[in-house]
């Protein structure tokens, strides 16, 4: 059945897009940082404020998402984010949850707790047949977008000169510094990266789902299940997890509803049994 | 000397009596609502209700002042337990309300019970909840109450074959149980009855499953406040150009989220009790009260349930000459009769649970918003599962 498989790709990519940053914090900058999901939070209302109260076009929304939320991050990232990397992990979780409870109230204060939605630019709406297959163009368009962002994350990360600092920077960072990298900037510049693509990540799926002050909780389990399952060295893992668990969540709803909300959890027990270190991950040494 | 002592001490002795009389005075009110978490909006609704009532109302009532206590139990049944202990025992509270959810309901019931205190549902909807503690008495109204006279409506409009889609949990199930029992004694047939999971933020599997059965309608019902995400992928799916009618509970097309959902559901008809459009003197004195206290939000069901259950209170006191006592208390409950803003109310006398009006409504723009558009009554409708 091509429509779900092409729903369950299109929840799949959006998936990705959220998780990739904490991918980034968690597996090259070994930080622990729950407080993800509040970054895509800020990118997803901005996009609803500029959209329903000042009535500027929703393309315009997704780059001020990713560059609203990177900002944010990179705020947060210089104030408070960087005295805790020294930490141990218990500090890092407990931090960041804190972190995601005052921006959940913030959010709440502001913007109210009700779902809040956008109507998509007519472009984007409505359903094209492709292969005797009903698709949404919007879940086209997500495909498309995340795909050509996670080529050029995959660039970046492999053939760029940043790249290769970073990956140089999280193999060791005493090293890297003594060669001359500046490890603090490159740190400052993933993170912030990093979460203004959360930020976009909230900005597209505000098409798709709703905001409410509660969605950093609502989808930290699945940020935290795309990773178990991907594995945090490479960004191929967590996308082909991101996949994974898109088609099996939305394929599994539909062959089998009474037990479909299980198959993702399902899968993460099974690969955390088999490959603890993560589906695409080669077993450490 | 020994005369001013006891002089002295009858005085105090006196001041003693007196003391709890002058306690009496003052009757509280403990609410227990989700002001914060996934059921947030139903609170920061339940809320205003009560403010909007207390503004029109003021705070006097039988000669007694009223004091409204609110506690947060973020929607979760444990806290909201222990929450309606500390109001019994610590604030010493005369009435119990609030209840977002079945399953908070449900526990707080032993506390009403053995504290002899009412408790007034204002949300919760699972018919079976009265029944658990002899001081319950529901203000709101019940899941039959509400899907009864939407597959009413649907057998009598040309639908022949239903497809359900509910949100998995008590109220939910309830929602489809009767929605299929009245739906097919009036002959039509229900293909296929979906559950998502309560949180679940994608429903592209189960709209896909729905449209492919090719129904004649689709049924929804989400919890209030979570409308706005279903509708936002029902619209996506496009079932209109499938020829698929969406029905629903008012629940879906909840006043509150209603405006953000756009012109795409114009035309979508539902069931429920109250819409802010209701055509009355007391809906519109309602609506410009609630509006005014609360920074121009607009009133939901759950806005009358608590405007309602503060009116309960209000007129039970009133009967009881002021007497807080909570067996009395109840009684007077029993049976009551008003004109709610959602039209005429009553309190079933047997069984303590609501009797409120029912209406199907169809969504139209109304001087530039969205509004649920009344246009047929189907009449006050008795819970059918209570003996």
């Amino acid at each position: 059945m091509l429509t779900i498989l092409f729903d369950g790709v299109a929840y799949g990519m959006l998936l990705f897009v959220l998780a990739i940053g904490l991918c980034v914090t968690l597996g090259l900058m070994n930080f622990i940082n729950l407080a993800h999901g509040a970054f895509a939070m800020a990118g997803g209302y901005l996009t609803i404020v500029m959209m329903n109260r000042y009535g500027i076009s929703f393309y315009w929304g997704l780059p001020a998402a990713f560059v609203f939320s990177a900002i944010l991050g990179a705020v947060l990232e210089r104030t408070l984010y960087v005295h805790l990397y020294t930490k141990s992990h218990l500090d890092q979780v407990l931090f960041s949850i804190g972190l995601v409870f005052m921006a959940t109230a913030v959010v709440d204060y502001f913007m109210g707790a009700n779902q809040q939605t956008i109507n998509l630019p007519p472009a984007l709406e409505g359903r094209v047949n492709f292969l005797g297959a009903s698709i949404g163009v919007y879940r086209i368009f997500t495909i498309v977008l995340c795909g050509l962002l996670t080529i050029g994350l995959q660039f970046v990360l492999a053939k760029t000169r940043f790249g290769s600092r970073l990956r140089a920077a999280v193999d060791d960072g005493r090293v890297a510094r003594g060669m001359g990298i500046d490890v603090t900037k490159i740190f400052a510049l993933t993170f912030a990266v990093g979460s203004g693509l959360a930020g976009l990540g909230g900005a597209l799926s505000t098409g798709i789902i709703s905001m409410d002050p509660t969605f950093p909780l609502k989808y930290m389990i699945y940020f935290l299940i795309v990773i178990s399952v991907g594995g945090t060295t490479t960004i191929t893992g967590p996308f082909f997890a991101s996949l994974l668990l898109g088609v099996a969540d939305v394929a599994g709803k539909y062959y089998a509803p009474a037990v479909g909300g299980f198959i993702i959890y399902t899968i993460m027990v099974a690969v955390l049994i088999l490959r603890p270190q993560g589906l695409f991950t080669k077993a450490s040494r | 000397m020994r005369r001013q002592i006891l002089k002295g001490l009858a005085a105090s002795a006196l001041a003693l009596a007196t003391l709890p009389a002058l306690a009496q005075e003052t009757v509280k009110v403990g609410l227990i609502l989700p002001m914060t978490g996934q059921q947030a909006s139903t609170g920061r609704q339940l809320e205003a209700g009560v403010k909007a009532y207390m503004a029109q109302h003021g705070d006097k009532v039988a000669g007694k002042k009223i004091e409204v206590i609110i506690k947060d139990d973020t929607g979760v049944a444990d806290i909201s337990k222990r929450l309606a202990q500390e109001l019994v025992v610590n604030d010493k509270v005369s009435v119990l309300g609030g209840f977002g959810l079945t399953p908070i309901a449900m526990a707080v019931g032993p506390v009403a019970t053995q504290a002899k205190v009412p408790a007034v549902i204002m949300t919760a909807a699972t018919s079976v909840i009265v029944e658990q503690s002899p001081y319950f008495v529901r203000v709101g109204r019940t899941m039959p109450q509400m899907t009864f006279p939407i597959a009413d409506w649907a057998a009598k409009n040309g639908v022949k074959t239903a497809v359900t889609l509910v949100s998995d949990y008590a109220p939910g199930i309830d929602a489809e149980k009767f929605f299929k029992q009245r739906f097919e004694e009036a002959g039509g047939k229900v293909l296929d009855a979906l559950r998502a999971p309560l949180a679940s933020p994608d429903f592209a599997a189960f709209l896909q499953k729905a449209k492919d059965l090719k129904p004649d309608a689709l049924f929804l019902f989400v919890p209030s406040g979570q409308g706005a995400t279903l509708m936002k992928q029902v619209i996506d799916r496009d079932f209109a150009g499938s020829k698929i009618r969406v029905i629903a509970t008012g629940d879906v097309t909840d006043d509150d989220l209603l405006n953000s959902m756009g012109d795409s559901v114009l035309g979508m008809v539902t069931s429920h009790d109250y819409s802010a459009d209701h055509d009355s003197p007391e809906n519109k004195a309602f609506v410009e009260i609630f509006k005014k206290v609360n920074n121009n939000m607009r009133p939901n069901m759950m806005a009358v349930a608590a405007y309602d259950g503060m009116d309960v209170i209000y007129r039970a006191l009133t009967t009881t000459k002021g007497d807080a006592n909570g067996q009395k208390l109840v009684d007077a409950m029993k049976g009551q009769k008003w004109m709610s803003p959602r039209g005429p109310m009553e309190i079933d006398a047997a069984t303590r649970e609501a009797i409120p009006p029912m209406f199907i409504r169809r969504v139209e723009r109304k001087n530039g918003e969205l509004y649920n558009v009344e246009f047929e009554a189907t009449g006050p409708i008795k819970d059918p599962t209570h003996k």
